[in-house]
């Protein structure tokens, strides 16, 4: 069961349509007990950062995920600007984010030629940098659907996964033991998102929860 | 780098798929979530859909169909048709829709484009404008389906809609719709010129080199293809269809 967690921003109709599809068991929830009780958590978002933020610290459940992953080991997966707010910061807030990985978020204007528009948006090819659970079953061209207008940078090349290009290289995913991040949309890139949400399904099948660590 | 997108822009007319010749008589297609499916497998990009007679027949988005479109599409979809208020626009982003398209409601209340895009970013604003080129050679800007001429002039109107918070434009040229000819390159390129959002062309594509050239000569951001898509061929039956995707790389990328 992945638990979709739901603190009142972005569409998450989405992401559990596609996992219905892949015939795996999710629910979207915003009560703190349940997700206590997950065995794996995705963490959507959409909108600003600050907000995303000052919503998980109001809500309570910034302590709660926190628990949850770095002293149970749940597996994370953060999509879009689920996956900024696993990192430090960002140039569009002044809160911190979770800071399970070191590095942040950067705004694409003054950064990338002028010809380009940001948003970054629409299908845009990304390149393996490391090999995981996550990026089973893919191999050469592999393209994802971002909407975004600030990128991630990681401190540490160890924790990049897969680097894209819009006038800059930046990480399009990022990964660190028990956490994921993912800044395209795996529920709108059809086939390729499908596989990749199916990867972070079936993390859990091949162990419990103290094995997630070992086979990722 | 960014590919350019290819779109099928699938008209309805609530619960039936149809393709219309210059926003005139129009064929009927199919059902739209048997379409959606093949579309799904042929793994395009993106789906745009028009109720092209909500506005017109005073009609509510077919809430129904889209939901079950969402259920079945797992690529980014945009929906347009009968949205008059932010409440609507938010229920139809709520079910899985990325990006609304507002056409006659953004003509009449362009407060519209400003609100949705505040509740939801501009990225989810497709301000949709269908131009006809009258005799003495100007543009000019039309609602309700192509039915009624407005005053305003689509450069004008772009850099508005625009400046309020459209996050892409969708240009339809009226008198090229449904019938193969190419796309107008002339108006694309003058709305292309005059903004700097995204600009989908739409109207007249027949044929790959249409789609090459509105990229490379009208500078057009993504491509809408609506008679290529569901028919064989020109003057042939219905056939779902996707251009090969290495071909359109080689032209368009």
């Amino acid at each position: 069961m992945i638990t979709i967690i739901d603190y009142g921003i972005g569409n998450l109709g989405s992401v559990l349509n596609m996992l219905k599809k892949l015939g795996v068991p999710a629910k979207i929830t915003s009560i703190p007990e349940e997700i206590l009780k997950s065995e794996k958590l995705l963490l959507p978002g959409v909108g600003s950062f600050d907000t995303a933020m000052t919503r998980l610290n109001e809500s309570g459940l910034f302590g709660v995920i926190n628990e949850m992953v770095l002293e149970k080991g749940v597996p994370i997966l953060g999509i879009c600007l689920g996956m900024q707010l696993i990192m430090e910061g960002s140039e569009e807030g002044e809160l911190p984010g979770f800071g399970w990985i070191k590095g942040r978020a950067y705004h694409f204007n003054k950064r990338i030629p002028f010809t380009l528009k940001v948003p970054h948006m629409g299908w845009n090819d990304v390149t393996l940098t490391a090999r995981n659970s996550l990026t089973k079953g893919f191999d050469e061209e592999i393209r994802f659907y971002f909407v975004h207008s600030y990128f991630v940078r990681v401190e540490n090349q160890a924790h990049s996964m897969m680097k894209c290009n819009y006038g800059v290289e930046f990480d399009a995913a990022v990964h660190k033991d028990n956490i994921y991040g993912a800044q395209f949309h795996p529920e709108k890139s059809h086939k390729f998102g499908m596989q990749f949400l199916r990867n972070f399904a079936e993390i859990w099948s091949c162990s419990g929860p103290e094995l997630s660590l070992a086979c990722s | 780098m960014l590919r350019t997108r290819v779109i099928p822009c699938l008209q309805l007319i609530d619960q039936a798929l149809v393709k219309t010749v210059k926003f005139g008589k129009y064929n009927y297609i199919g059902d739209p979530v048997n379409t959606v499916r093949i579309f799904n497998e042929l793994e395009v990009d993106e789906l745009c859909f028009l109720d092209i007679r909500a506005t017109i027949e005073k009609r509510q988005p077919n809430i129904k169909i889209l939901k079950e479109i969402a259920n079945e599409c797992f690529m980014p979809l945009s929906y347009g048709g009968g949205i008059r208020d932010v409440e609507t626009a938010l229920k139809i982003l709520s079910i899985g829709f990325e990006k609304i398209v507002i056409n006659t409601s953004a003509v009449e209340n362009p407060e519209l484009i400003t609100e949705i895009a505040r509740h939801s970013g501009n990225q989810s604003v497709i301000v949709s404008i269908d131009v006809k080129k009258s005799f003495n050679g100007n543009y000019a800007v039309y609602s309700h389906d192509g039915s009624v001429k407005t005053r305003l002039n689509p450069i004008e109107w772009a850099k508005k809609a625009e400046s309020i918070g459209a996050g892409e434009l969708l240009l339809t040229s009226i008198d090229r719709d449904g019938t193969w000819k190419g796309f107008d390159l002339e108006v694309i390129k003058k709305i292309t010129s005059a903004v700097s959002i995204p600009v989908i062309a739409n109207g007249g594509a027949g044929s790959i080199n249409d789609i090459r050239k509105v990229v490379k000569e009208a500078n057009a951001s993504a491509v809408a293809l609506g008679s290529m898509v569901v028919y064989q061929q020109k003057g042939m039956g219905v056939l779902i269809n996707f251009p090969d995707r290495l071909e359109l790389q080689k032209v368009i990328n």
